[in-house]
Order: C-alpha cells, then sequence, then structure tokens
C-alpha cells in the first residue's frame, strides 16, 4: 500500500493536478463515447413510420 | 465415391462458408451484439485490476515521484492509436479490394476510438510533460508524428461523413486511410531516428525488477484493458451502422418484424 491517507492518495505526491487530470479526461472521454454509443444504437433500432 | 481427398475438401469448404457467413451484415449483427457484453466485461475487470496495481502496488519512481503513473493510461492509449490505425487501414484496403460490404463498416467502426485514444494519448502526455520536462508541449518527433495520426483519423472521419453514398465514402476513405499508415512507423520509430525529448523506453523498466515487474504489469494490464474496450466499443458501432445503411434491406424489415411487440 502506498498511501497512508485519502489525501496523500488525491494529493500524488505533489502531482496530483496533473495524474488526476489525465485519468479525469480518459474516464469522461470513455463516458462520452459509451453514452453516444448507446444513444446511436437506440437510434439505430427505432421503428420507421 | 467419396474418398480422403474429398472429405477434407468438403471440410474446408464448410469452414471457408462459416466465415463468409459472419462477413455478411445479416449474420454479423447478432453475432457482434453477443460478444459487446462480453468484452465490455472484460475491458472493466482488466481496468480495475490495472488501475489497482497500478495505484496501489507499484512503488513510487525514484526520479519522477507519483506522476510516472500517468504511464498507466498514456502508453496503453498511445500504443491503441497506433494499432487502431493499422486494424482500420487493413479493413479499409479489405474493403477497397474485395468490395465487401463490411470491411467498410468495420474502418468507419474502429475510426472515433481510434481518436479518443489518440487524443488521450497527446493529452496525458501533455499533463506528464509538464512535470517532467517542463513543457506542455514540444514540437518533436514523437509528439509530431502522433498529433498527425489525430488529424489522419479526423480526416478520415469527416472525409467519410461528408459523403453521402456509404460506398464511396468507404473508398474515398479508404485511400486516405491507407496513405497514412505510412505514419504509423514514424511514429514508432520516431524516438531512435530522431532525437527526441520524449523517451525511448520507459525510464522505469531500467530499475529494480521488483520495481520494474509490478510496473510493467500494471502497464500490461491497462493496455489488455483498452484492447478489450475497443472490441466492445467498435462492435457495438459497427451494428449501428449495419442497422444505418440496411434499414431497407429485407433481412432488417423481418428482425424488426419478429421484434415487434417484444424487445429489439
Amino acid at each position: 500500500m502506498n498511501w497512508g491517507s485519502l489525501d496523500a492518495f488525491l494529493a500524488m505526491g505533489g502531482y496530483g493536478l496533473y495524474v488526476w487530470g489525465s485519468y479525469g479526461a480518459a474516464l469522461l472521454c470513455i463516458a462520452i463515447e459509451v453514452w453516444t454509443l448507446a444513444h446511436r444504437a437506440r437510434a439505430s433500432k427505432e421503428k420507421r413510420p | 465415391m467419396a474418398n480422403g481427398g474429398n472429405k477434407a475438401e468438403e471440410g474446408a469448404e464448410i469452414r471457408g462458408n462459416i466465415l463468409l457467413r459472419f462477413a455478411a451484415p445479416p449474420a454479423f449483427y447478432p453475432l457482434a451484439g453477443r460478444l459487446v457484453p462480453f468484452f465490455a466485461i472484460l475491458a472493466a475487470v482488466l481496468c480495475a485490476a490495472g488501475l489497482y496495481v497500478g495505484f496501489f502496488v507499484a512503488p513510487t519512481d525514484a526520479t519522477q515521484g507519483d506522476s510516472y503513473r500517468i504511464i498507466f493510461l498514456h502508453v496503453p492509449a498511445a500504443w491503441m492509436s497506433m494499432f487502431l490505425y493499422v486494424v482500420m487501414a487493413f479493413w479499409a484496403a479489405l474493403g477497397l479490394v474485395l468490395n465487401t460490404r463490411l470491411s467498410g463498416m468495420m474502418a468507419a467502426a474502429i475510426a472515433p476510438t481510434g481518436a479518443m485514444f489518440t487524443f488521450l494519448a497527446l493529452w496525458s502526455g501533455a499533463l506528464w510533460g509538464k512535470p517532467t520536462w517542463g513543457a506542455w508541449w514540444v514540437w518533436d518527433a514523437r509528439l509530431t508524428s502522433e498529433l498527425i495520426l489525430l488529424f489522419l483519423y479526423l480526416g478520415f472521419i469527416g472525409l467519410t461523413s461528408a459523403i453521402d453514398d456509404p460506398r464511396r465514402a468507404d473508398r474515398a476513405g479508404a485511400v486516405l486511410a491507407i496513405v497514412g499508415v505510412i505514419n504509423v512507423p514514424i511514429i514508432y520509430y520516431s524516438v531512435q531516428w530522431w532525437n527526441t525529448l520524449h523517451q525511448g523506453s520507459s525510464v522505469s523498466m531500467t530499475k529494480a525488477p521488483s520495481m520494474a515487474a509490478t510496473m510493467l504489469v500494471g502497464m500490461l494490464l491497462m493496455a489488455l484493458a483498452a484492447w478489450m474496450y475497443s472490441i466492445a466499443a467498435t462492435l457495438s458501432r459497427v451494428r449501428s451502422i449495419i442497422l444505418e445503411r440496411e434499414r431497407e434491406a429485407a433481412w432488417v424489415r423481418e428482425r424488426e418484424l419478429a421484434s415487434a411487440g417484444g424487445t429489439a
């Protein structure tokens, strides 16, 4: 275990902004893509008049 | 009279037919649908394991501190950005040569995920470059060629979506994808061919074996997760593309009638 506390974990040895800025962007990108994929899948299955 | 030779030929023909059957959108659509959850779950499990190893098992780096932990995202994203481009160009070329419907759809399905990983490689690279190099961005060979890769993906997406006829869009996109594939070995070997600021291989690899091992395991787990995620995302997207392009086809109509009132 590397971290004594949650604060230490979030601080990332002073590099928190860089580390969490990277992983946060990845999470956001994946969330957007998954949402877009689900939306597109629904739209493609919609019944036509 | 059937002899051994004929039987072997029959066997080969049946296997060939199975491959051909799944190359046709009506058969590939349900197959892809069954595979998406499998790869998505695999991606989630591998990602959780990779993040656990990366943040809780791998120790702090002696020279870079904890900023090096960006590696568990940065390297897999960069690997996927190059690998997906090659796969996309392969499908595009196959479509150009064999004129199969599914090939162009596969290429189109890969592009957005490839662009996303390219963006993430650049973004995480900038956030890693600032604390280690003192600069968000430098115009060095590795960074510049990776930026060109992003423009190639965006160019492919823009070009194919600007052409109304899907088959013509596939062909135009295929030419761009195939020409652009030359950029991939340039990215890969850029750190050897030119004197770049970007490190050749990871600095962590030359440290104590126990350290190198846990860092490498974390990185490989994340790379596998990115791979499984890409397969799931691509298969999900290609399903939508199949329905969008073939909505007038008899098999889509039949599917709709069969699922009327039930779940789609």
